[in-house]
């Protein structure tokens, strides 16, 4: 056995799951999938007392489907995205995503929710879920409440969240059918987490552009100057230009190599919505 | 504190005393004596672990037992008179899809896993499908070799039956 002992609950509810964690004696943590957080236990990087399982609740594998929107519930592991089990309201992105997160394997179990709530910076759903102006809804001690996923993630690891607050559910507005995406995503080894990711989106009915970078080392960038100039039919020269200025005046301090590397990553998500 | 759980595996009906901390890998090699599932790099990485849970493929090395009370596990030894198993092992053992052996299981169950759930698959898409599986001694050409061998066995022996079928 590799990771150091702690005490399990295995939670009934979403009540129970936030009663269980709201507790300042102890370190306790919620788990989904297992797949990001078991490793950290058994490699004993993260400190945990008591596992909170959230695997039994139901609730949390919902699907609410409605006209604007399609919320997913925060269980709804990789795979279901991957093989159309769930509906789809983004002309195919989300699923092709949950298809090339990882392995099979870790598909399987990993969830939305899990991904999102450890906001690794160079996790998938980070940028797929920004870049879809998604909504996330939290639960926790004093009630409910609704952020958009930009505002969620505050910095590498780090989230909104507040103590005893669970991730409910992914709100995913209705993309524009005559919408076209692009994604690019820089990695050493298929499966591995990205070096640099993209996600570009453009409809050109509305000549409107959304274009987001990710794995910088923190919340994904969302560049809306290089989108305008998209919207303006801009060449590629400029739009290089356009993308190099906006992630320089960041304030993320990239080296001149992944400035290189994350110019290139939008650039060729650009390029694949068509757009150059 | 130890907690029961029972699981189903390999369909049989077992019983365990489990601690929290321990993996669904341990709780099999320890507790069942079921050695085939292999432990790599017990991270999720390397692949060696792949089991079977509630049909699906799994990393077993981090997969905790006490959260699967009640689930459906299938390792290697329980896939041993499946027909689909036999074809992969047979090309594994044709095309040199192995050396020491340690990866194998894991390549076994994630090749099976692939070819129920995809058709005509080139080896491009074998490899990436496969890229979850490390092996560290025969190297990865007979691997896809053999797998892509089986898919064509298994597709040709798919036909032949719907054909007595119809
Ligand atoms: C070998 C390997 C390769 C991987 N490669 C990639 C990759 O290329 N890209 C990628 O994006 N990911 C990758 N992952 C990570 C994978 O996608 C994880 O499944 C995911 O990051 C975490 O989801 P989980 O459901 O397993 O969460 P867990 O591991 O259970 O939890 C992760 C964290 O989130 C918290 N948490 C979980 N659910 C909630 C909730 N509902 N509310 C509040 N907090 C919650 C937990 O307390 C924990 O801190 C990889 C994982 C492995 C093992
Ligand atoms: S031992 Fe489980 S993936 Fe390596
Ligand atoms: S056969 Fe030796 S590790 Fe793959």
């Amino acid at each position: 056995m590799k990771p150091a002992p702690f005490a399990y609950h295995r939670a009934t509810s979403i009540e129970d799951a936030i009663a269980q964690l709201n507790d300042d004696e102890t370190i306790a943590r919620p788990l989904a999938g297992g797949q990001s957080l078991v490793p950290m236990l058994n490699l004993r990087l993260a400190p945990v007392q008591k596992l909170v399982d959230l695997g039994r609740i139901e609730t949390l594998r919902r699907v609410d489907e409605q006209a604007g929107r399609i919320a997913y519930g925060a269980l709804l592991p990789h795979a279901a995205f991957e093989d159309g089990r769930v509906p789809d309201g983004s002309n195919g992105l989300m699923s092709f995503i949950g298809g090339q997160i990882a392995y099979r394997a870790v598909r399987t179990r990993g969830t939305i929710g899990g991904a999102l709530a450890l906001a690794d910076p160079a996790a998938d759903w980070l940028t797929t879920v920004i870049a879809l102006d998604g909504q996330v809804v939290l639960v926790g001690p004093r009630g409910r409440r609704s952020l958009a996923a930009a505002d969620f993630v505050t910095g590498p690891y780090m989230t909104a969240l507040d103590q005893a607050e669970l991730l409910e559910s992914v709100v995913i507005p209705r993309r524009a059918k005559t919408e076209r995406w692009g994604h690019y995503k820089v990695t050493r080894k298929t499966g591995e987490y990205a070096d640099s990711m993209a996600i570009a989106l453009f409809d050109p009915d509305a000549r409107k552009a959304r274009i987001v970078v990710g794995a910088v080392n923190g919340a994904p960038i969302v560049l809306t100057k290089t989108a305008l100039e998209i919207g303006e039919g801009a060449n590629e020269e400029r739009l290089q230009a356009a993308i190099g200025q906006e992630l320089a005046e960041s304030d993320r301090a990239f080296s001149p190599a992944k400035l290189k590397l994350h110019v290139t990553a939008a650039l060729r998500a650009i390029r694949k919505a068509g757009l150059s | 504190m130890k907690t029961e759980i029972t699981l189903t595996i390999n369909g049989k009906q077992r019983k365990a005393l489990v601690e929290p901390r321990q993996s669904l890998a341990d709780l099999l090699r320890e507790d069942m004596r079921l050695t085939a599932t292999h432990l790599g790099c017990e991270h999720g990485v390397c692949g060696a672990c792949t089991i079977l849970l509630n049909g699906e493929p799994a990393r077993a090395c981090i997969a905790l037992a006490i959260t699967l009370d009640g689930s459906e596990v299938r390792t290697l030894e329980g896939l041993q008179d499946d027909p689909l198993m036999g074809v992969l092992k047979q090309s594994f053992h044709e095309e040199h899809g192995l050396q020491c052996g340690f990866c194998t299981p894991g390549m076994l169950i994630s090749s099976h896993d692939l070819l129920q759930r995809k058709k005509g698959l080139d080896e491009e898409q074998i490899r990436v499908a496969m890229s979850g599986n490390l092996c560290r001694c025969t190297g990865y050409q007979g691997i896809v070799r053999s797998i892509k061998a089986a898919a064509d066995k298994w597709a040709e022996k798919m036909t032949a039956s719907e054909e007595v079928a119809s």
